[in-house]
């Protein structure tokens, strides 16, 4: 394509007008179909300060949800009901997930670790919502009634996979050399892998870990029927208790202007929770050795 | 302070560095070896822990398997394989078909897929064909956050932005130069099957897109350059060069994207319009697989109803897992460099 000396033109025949025309049609093509796909996202982004920020206050933040029909109230309790869900599922999942990533990092390059592996995609591609099913009948059915504690399993089963296969990836960037050297010196494995290949791998872990926090964190799907909502104060785990993401929803699929305005406030919260803590991550990736975790 | 710098080496050199390091080698010698059984069974019951947390993972699946198959037990027998053609959903007389939710499910993701794979591959194309090297990483990290905002945002944004949308402006130019086709017939209530189609579109964008931008990279240079060479023009590079050789691994893509489609719940119970009828229209109210258990679970009264939701949640169970493992099969068969480089050589 590019234009040579005069004396290349005349054995290379130039490019057709229509060959170019195509081309050009192609990278506009190209770029409609960016700004197509980056427009939804900066509409959504849009909406929600300006919407969000309107509804925004002190009260939405320390109040609990006002009767239909009475203006103000908030959604303290939804706010922290989601971080007591959520606090419970990482002290599940968190553990259970980086002891499977070290099992497939460390020993799993048999047939056992190849099955670990492909189980642990498959349920990575598990709807959510058939999570909240099995969730309820695990916890919810043995208690008979909502609880946190049914919102925390089932946001721990879906934390699982993601971490495990993440922590897996950290580790094995780890250079085998590093694990010999401890070898050398008379460290026993156990302990090589605790205090020298997972230490040395800690900031990649970690972003694994936040990866799979800000993917559940915004899940309702499974919180419906385990979790299911509440609109007063709740501490206890054994009780219904309410979550940002479900408080969201209940409100958005109501008929009361009031209470949609209060979803968008929330959305916010919500938004500025996850994207903050990827942004965050995102930063501390490039800084750190580990790249490639998302 | 320039006498202190002088100084400073020379103190380094008299001082003897050695001999400590000397006496730490010397002493190491001498450490009697830890016992040998003590090693064996920290270390043994190290590797036995691990494993338990990594058998963990087949344990949760068995258990989702088991659970979801023995709380469906009782509409498998009660219907059998006449639950998946039967239309009819009637709580009130315990007589329950989920065809109308099969039928939303897999129109909405078609539909879905209609919408994101030429968006999804237009976009890869641009990412990592065309643009500036400064704009890539910004674009692609702009695309990876649309994969993080939730469902439910989703959700509420379709709902008053979206739908309003569709109901005043797209929806009524399609009823007028689409319509002969039938797709497009009767009242735009903004709430239906096309709605859902597009917030699901928005979102498996990401995913799509991702997974051709690594095919499309995983493609070798001198294929590109090879093109090239012949005369071809960019487009006719990317569609020769590249497109083609990585056209599995973005089938791939599509179909794991259409693995989400399928299983999304929140964002698609708000704008689909919740009505279990089988329209030809995509303006009609539908009802998906996913949304019916949101929707109807937590207040499904009786065995049998209960029953025949999870039995919808098993049946969406198992088509996601055969979705993702044919996925991840073509995806692999491409990242792994195999028909690519067979191709180059």
């Amino acid at each position: 394509m590019p234009s040579n000396g005069a004396g290349a033109e005349e054995r290379i025949p130039a490019v057709g007008v229509f060959r170019r025309f195509k081309d050009h049609l192609a990278t506009f093509a190209a770029i409609a179909a960016v700004t197509l796909v980056l427009a939804p996202l900066i509409a959504i982004f849009v909406y929600l300060v300006y919407k969000g920020v309107g509804s925004l206050n002190w009260a939405f933040l320390t109040q609990t949800p006002k009767p239909v029909g009475e203006a103000g109230g908030g959604m303290a309790n939804a706010i922290v009901g989601s971080m007591m869900i959520l606090l419970i599922a990482s002290a599940m999942g968190v553990p259970l997930g980086i002891g499977a990533g070290i099992y497939l990092a460390e020993y799993g390059q048999g047939a056992f670790g190849k099955i670990i592996r492909f189980t642990a995609d498959v349920l990575n591609g598990v709807p959510s919502i058939v999570i909240g099913i099995v969730a309820y009948t695990i916890v919810v059915l043995r208690q008979k009634h909502f609880s946190a504690l049914a919102g925390g399993v089932a946001l721990a089963i879906m934390m699982v996979p993601t971490i495990s296969r993440t922590t897996e990836e950290m580790l094995l960037l780890v250079p085998e050399s590093v694990r010999e050297a401890a070898y050398g010196l008379g460290i026993p494995r156990w302990r090589t892998t605790l205090s020298i290949t997972l230490r040395t791998a800690t900031s990649g872990v970690i972003t694994g870990v936040m990866l799979a926090f800000a993917r559940v964190a915004g899940e309702t799907a499974p919180l419906l029927f385990t979790a299911f909502g509440n609109q007063f104060w709740n501490l206890n785990v054994n009780q219904p208790t309410a979550a940002l993401p479900l408080q969201i929803f209940n409100y958005a699929i109501s008929p009361f202007d009031e209470w949609h305005r209060q979803a968008w406030a929330g959305a916010l919260i919500l938004i500025i929770l996850i994207v903050g803590s990827v942004a965050a991550l995102r930063l501390v990736g490039r800084r750190g050795m580990m790249k490639g975790a998302s | 302070m320039e006498n202190r710098s002088l100084q400073m080496p020379e103190l380094k050199r008299d001082s003897p560095v050695s001999e400590p390091k000397l006496s730490i080698v010397r002493s190491a010698s001498a450490i009697r070896p830890i016992s040998d059984f003590r090693i064996r069974l920290a270390d043994g019951s190290f590797h036995a822990a691990m494993l338990a947390c990594g058998a963990a993972i087949i344990a949760l699946l068995v258990l989702i398997v088991f659970e979801l198959a023995s709380s469906s037990r009782l509409s498998l027998h009660a219907f059998g394989w006449k639950f998946f053609t039967s239309q009819m959903w009637d709580p009130v007389n315990d007589q329950y078909g989920a065809l109308p939710f099969i039928y939303g499910t897999v129109v909405s993701s078609v539909l879905a897929l209609v919408i994101a794979v030429p968006l999804s591959v237009g976009s890869a194309v641009f990412i990592t064909e065309m643009c500036p090297r400064s704009l890539r990483g910004i674009i692609s990290f702009l695309v990876e956050l649309l994969a993080a905002i939730p469902s439910v945002i989703y959700g509420l944004w379709a709902i008053f932005i979206l739908v309003p949308i569709l109901r005043l402006h797209v929806e009524p130019w399609l009823a007028r130069y689409l319509g002969w086709t039938g797709l497009f017939e009767g009242q735009p209530f903004g709430i239906g099957m096309l709605a859902a189609g597009v917030v699901l579109a928005i979102m498996i964008i990401p995913i799509i897109a991702s997974i051709t931008r690594e095919v499309m990279i995983a493609v070798p240079r001198q294929q590109r350059e090879a093109v090239l060479a012949l005369g071809a023009t960019r487009w006719e590079m990317i569609r020769v060069g590249v497109l083609r050789n990585a056209r599995a691994g973005i089938l791939g893509g599509a179909i794991l994207g259409l693995g989400r489609a399928l299983g999304e719940t929140m964002a698609v119970t708000m704008v689909i319009g919740n009505r279990p009828e089988i329209a030809r229209s995509l303006f009609a109210p539908g009802y998906t697989m996913a949304s019916v258990i949101a929707n109807e679970f937590s207040e499904a009264t009786g065995d049998l109803y209960l029953s025949s939701l999870v039995e919808i949640g098993l049946a969406l169970f198992l088509v996601t897992i055969i979705v993702n493992a044919l996925a991840r099969l073509l995806v692999w068969s491409v990242t792994r460099g195999v028909p690519a480089r067979a191709h180059a050589q």
